[in-house]
Parts: structure tokens; C-alpha cells; sequence
């Protein structure tokens, strides 16, 4: 049953509301822009890597709440991590929100991102939640693309 | 007067609980719903008639072919065509849209010829003509809106001239409900010897549509927008037209005589019908057109002008709230489609947090991504309505939109 209220969880509406490092990132070294063609949402990802350190990172763009409370957590949760860190964080909130129902998974190091969990039993809000992530790790992988959900 | 109880009755999934809750299903301009009678018709033919059309000589195949048959001319007696084989069936509005595009298009659209859509046109009446301009080094041009999502019809002679060779407008536009004066535009086009399409997809559902009056030269709808099922749909072509064009498929059904070196065409409407037809759905579509007649068209419009009138008066409440409702706020200019947007509140949270409550809108572009984009949003949430929505329903998406406001504006319920 979808209980809207399992989705859109007060941490989920506080980050859609006060997004954390929304903006430009003017001394970015990587940069990436993300699209929705279905629903419109469009994510930019700013990162200024020091070395293999993500020294400091931002986002803006127009999107749904979820799309925006995963950007803004992203963010949270990968500033001043090493890159592989961050990848790693990347691979363990795919699996948590690609999960099937009843499938069990890692939170080790997700954090606050594990908040999104419910996401997973919502099949057309995926796609928002993962969108931040595809971008962010297109900007890590191969800066200055731009990156579809299609 | 119309018993909407008992509409309601024949639509078997009405009953469906959403999440927990009644079904309120607002998504009629993507889908309508099926009455028992046309469900029936597709398991009563797959029972009991079930053959292949023409050229049978057997009884199931003559069965099938009558009926087959009968429903052309429903169709073509529903839309007041001058004669059946006016009626072509294709799988949709989109596919009908193609094959005027390929094959009068094709033989009729030169270089710098120009072409007039409507900013308002679904991207099935725009896409094949940028296809076909492209093709053929023409030009597209489009009408002005007005700020209230009507046509603005001012510079029409400027834009409608001996370089027009075809104008395709929507009748009723599926993302703002707008009611085209198409009779005008029809009667333009021809003063200038163009052609007049008329997507009609969102008006023959819901209205008395009548091809002679209006005068158009094509006429395309899609089945499963008008109480049908999914997969047929017809393009309605004035004889002296469809008789001048090519077929676009070829093969089975549509021949008079083939030898190995060459082939000669049926008749229309066969000549544009290659292969075995969606026998079975284009039964259950005339079943459908029974349906919606019994109920009379006079009665389904002006029924659902007064949800029309209900819902903008009931959407002027939530204008104090920051929401934008797009399109004309007449229900003579509208048809009951509402495309609105409400500020912090992406159209996509919507949609999950009315599905939630057992509302189905839809939410997005729907499909007029330019038309969305010169709105100045990147998507809308649309609620469309049917006959067998109720008052009611509005009052269940109105209290659903202000809760969604709460949540989103202080986290309260």
C-alpha cells in the first residue's frame, strides 16, 4: 500500500525544503548535469576534488522533493570523503533503493541516506532518487557530461 | 438528465479501492475506463465469432465480417461521415496522424510549402510534420496563444496563406482543455486551398463531433479515449482525398490483383488497411460508440461542462494558495481538463501523495513538452474527467491538493 507519509518522512520534507550545499560551486573541478526527460527534473552536480578528496560539493536545479532530499543528502553524506568512499557510498544506495520487496541490504555506511529506504517500494519514484547519484558519479567518471535517466 | 449512479455501475473498475481508498480516477485524457458492454463484446466475439474478415466464405468469417463492418459504419454514422468508407481503422490518433503525414504528405509537400500547427498540438500532430518538413525542405509555422491558452486569431491572414498547404490543429488540447474554434480555421485553410486536419482525440470522447459541418479533410481519434479498447483508432479521410493518396503498408487485404511483377489496390478504405485488422477491438470500439450514443453526446457534454464550471470554480478557492491553473476559465472555451501547478510542490510529489489518498492524475509534460516548457514550469499535474466522474470527485482533489499544501508547507497533516 503506498502510505505517502513512509516516503516523504520529516528528514525527507526538511531537505526538500532547507536543501544542504544548493547552489553553484564556483572553483568546481568536475561537473555534471543530470535529466529526467519524463518528468522534466533536471540535477547539476558541482565538485571541487583536492587530490582524491571530494573537498568540497554542490548541486542546484529543478526537481521533486525526493530528487532534491537525495541530492541534498548526497552531498551531506560524500563532502570530505575519498573518492572511493563515495563510490562506495554510491553502489550501497543503488542497492537499497533498486532492492525487491522483502530484500534485505547494507546501511553500514549510508547514514541519514537510509531514511530513502522506503523509496524502493515506490517503482515510479526510483529514477528522482537515483538521478543526484547517476549525475554525481558521471561528474567523478567523466566530467563535464550530461547524463538521462532514459 | 443523465443517472450518473448507474453509469457508474457499468465501469466495473470503479469498484477498485486505491491504497485503501475509492477510486477517484482523473487520468481520462491519457485513458478512459471500459463499460461491462464493451468488455463483453471483445470476450463475446473471441467466444463465439471468432475468424478472420473477408473473403471467408464459412460462417464465423461472415459473422466476424458483418460485425467487422457494422462497426465502420457506426463510426462513420457517430462522426457523420458521408459514407463508411470514409473510416480507415489504424491503432490510434498517432498512427493516423503518420499516414496522412507519408502518404499525402509525401506526394503533396514541396519545398517551401508551409505547414500551420497550433502551440498547443500533442507531439503526435507535431512530430510527423517536422518528419515531413524536413524531408521535404517545408516550413512549420504555429498560431500565437492568448495568455488564457486560447488561440489568438488576430494575425491568422498573415500566417494562413497561398504558401499554406495543410493546417493541423487539435480540437480539444489534452494538456489545457481548450476548445479550438475549428470551423473558423477549417473554413481559412480552405480560402487558401489547404488541407484541414482535425485531431480529434479529446473532442469526440466528449462532445457531438459532426465531419460535413465542420468541413475538415481528415479526421483522427483514438479508441481507448472514448470508452474503447487500447489499440484502435481511425482517420476519417474525405473520399476525394483518400482516393488520390498511396497506401503507406502493403500486403495482405489491401489488393485487387497481384501478379509476381506487380499489384493493383482495393478500394478504400481496404487499400490503406494491410494484413489481418484489429477485428476484435474495432467490434468493441462500434460497442463502445453504442455506449456513449445510449447516453446521448448532447448529454455527456453539457454533464461534464457542469464539472467543468464546479472545477474552476472550486480551483478559484486555491488561487489564494499560489496555484496556477492553466488554460481558459470558461467552461465554454474548456473542456474538464485541469493541467495547474502549485508553487514548492513538484507535480510528481503530487501525483504520489493524491495516489496515496486513491487519486489518479497524471503528472509531466503530457506530451506538449514545448507547450509545458512556454508555460514557464518544467511539468504540470493534470486531472481530466468522464462521465462517470462525480461532483463529488472534484470536492475528494481539491481536499486532496490542500492537504498535499499542509504536508509540503509545515510538515502537519
Amino acid at each position: 500500500m503506498n502510505d505517502f507519509q513512509d516516503l516523504y518522512q520529516e528528514i525527507v520534507m526538511d531537505h526538500n525544503r532547507r536543501p544542504r550545499n544548493f547552489g553553484k560551486l564556483e572553483d568546481a573541478t568536475s561537473f555534471a548535469n543530470g535529466f529526467n526527460p519524463l518528468c522534466g527534473d533536471e540535477i547539476n552536480v558541482y565538485v571541487k576534488l583536492v587530490d582524491d578528496e571530494i573537498a568540497d560539493i554542490a548541486f542546484n536545479g529543478d526537481s521533486c522533493a525526493i530528487s532534491k532530499s537525495s541530492a541534498s543528502m548526497l552531498t551531506d553524506g560524500v563532502k570530505g570523503k575519498k573518492i572511493s568512499d563515495a563510490i562506495q557510498i554510491f553502489e550501497s544506495f543503488r542497492e537499497m533503493i533498486t532492492r525487491k520487496p522483502g530484500e534485505d541490504f547494507s546501511s553500514d555506511i549510508l547514514g541519514d541516506l537510509e531514511i530513502l529506504s522506503g523509496v524502493s517500494q515506490f517503482p515510479a519514484r526510483i529514477k528522482c532518487a537515483t538521478l543526484p547519484w547517476h549525475t554525481f558519479h558521471t561528474a567523478l567518471t567523466e566530467n563535464d557530461q550530461s547524463v538521462s535517466t532514459e | 438528465m443523465i443517472n450518473i449512479d448507474q453509469i457508474r455501475n457499468d465501469f466495473p473498475i470503479l469498484s477498485r479501492k486505491i491504497n485503501g481508498h475509492e477510486l477517484v480516477y482523473l487520468d481520462n485524457a491519457a485513458t478512459t475506463h471500459k463499460p461491462r458492454s464493451v468488455i463483453n463484446s471483445l470476450v463475446d466475439f473471441y467466444e463465439n465469432h471468432n475468424s478472420n474478415v473477408h473473403r471467408g466464405v464459412h460462417t464465423l468469417s461472415m459473422e466476424a465480417t458483418d460485425k467487422f463492418e457494422e462497426a465502420r459504419e457506426k463510426i462513420s454514422s457517430f462522426i457523420n461521415s458521408q459514407t463508411s468508407q470514409s473510416i480507415i481503422w489504424t491503432r490510434n490518433a498517432s498512427e493516423s496522424l503518420n499516414i496522412i503525414s507519408y502518404s499525402w504528405g509525401n506526394k503533396n509537400i514541396g519545398e517551401g510549402d508551409e505547414i500551420l500547427l497550433s502551440p498547443m498540438e500533442h507531439h503526435s500532430n507535431l512530430i510527423p510534420w517536422q518528419e515531413l518538413a524536413r524531408m521535404k525542405g517545408a516550413k512549420i509555422k504555429f498560431l500565437s496563444l492568448n495568455i488564457d491558452g486560447t488561440l489568438d486569431l488576430s494575425n491568422i491572414d498573415e500566417l494562413i496563406t497561398q504558401k499554406t498547404k495543410l493546417v493541423s490543429i487539435v480540437h480539444v488540447s489534452n494538456a489545457l482543455g481548450t476548445i479550438n474554434p475549428v470551423k473558423e480555421l477549417c473554413e481559412k485553410a480552405h480560402q487558401v486551398g489547404a488541407l484541414f486536419v482535425l485531431d480529434g482525440a479529446q473532442s469526440v470522447p466528449h462532445m457531438s463531433v459532426d465531419v460535413q459541418d465542420i468541413g475538415c479533410d481528415f479526421f483522427v481519434f483514438s479508441g481507448h479515449k472514448m470508452m474503447g479498447p487500447t489499440g484502435i483508432g481511425v482517420l476519417y479521410g474525405k473520399m476525394e482525398i483518400l482516393e488520390e493518396m498511396d497506401p503507406v503498408f502493403t500486403g495482405g487485404e489491401m489488393v485487387l490483383e497481384v501478379t509476381y511483377e506487380k499489384a493493383s489496390w482495393a478500394d478504400i478504405p481496404m487499400k490503406f488497411e494491410a494484413g489481418t485488422p484489429n477485428i476484435a477491438d474495432s467490434i468493441a470500439l462500434g460497442t463502445a460508440v453504442d455506449y456513449l450514443q445510449n447516453i446521448g453526446m448532447e448529454n455527456i457534454h453539457d454533464y461534464e461542462k457542469s464539472i467543468t464550471s464546479y472545477a474552476l470554480k472550486k480551483f478559484n478557492t486555491l488561487e489564494s494558495e499560489g496555484v496556477t491553473l492553466f488554460g481558459p476559465k470558461s467552461s465554454d472555451q474548456k473542456g474538464a481538463v485541469f493541467s495547474f501547478h502549485i508553487p514548492n510542490i513538484h507535480p510528481h510529489d503530487l501525483g504520489t501523495i493524491l495516489d496515496g489518498m486513491g487519486i489518479a492524475v497524471r503528472t509531466g509534460h503530457h506530451c506538449a513538452m514545448p507547450l509545458i516548457k512556454s508555460l514557464g514550469v518544467s511539468a504540470t499535474a493534470r486531472a481530466s474527467f468522464y462521465v462517470y466522474n462525480t461532483m463529488k470527485e472534484v470536492d475528494t482533489l481539491i481536499d486532496g491538493i490542500k492537504s498535499a499544501i499542509r504536508y509540503f508547507g509545515d510538515g502537519s497533516n
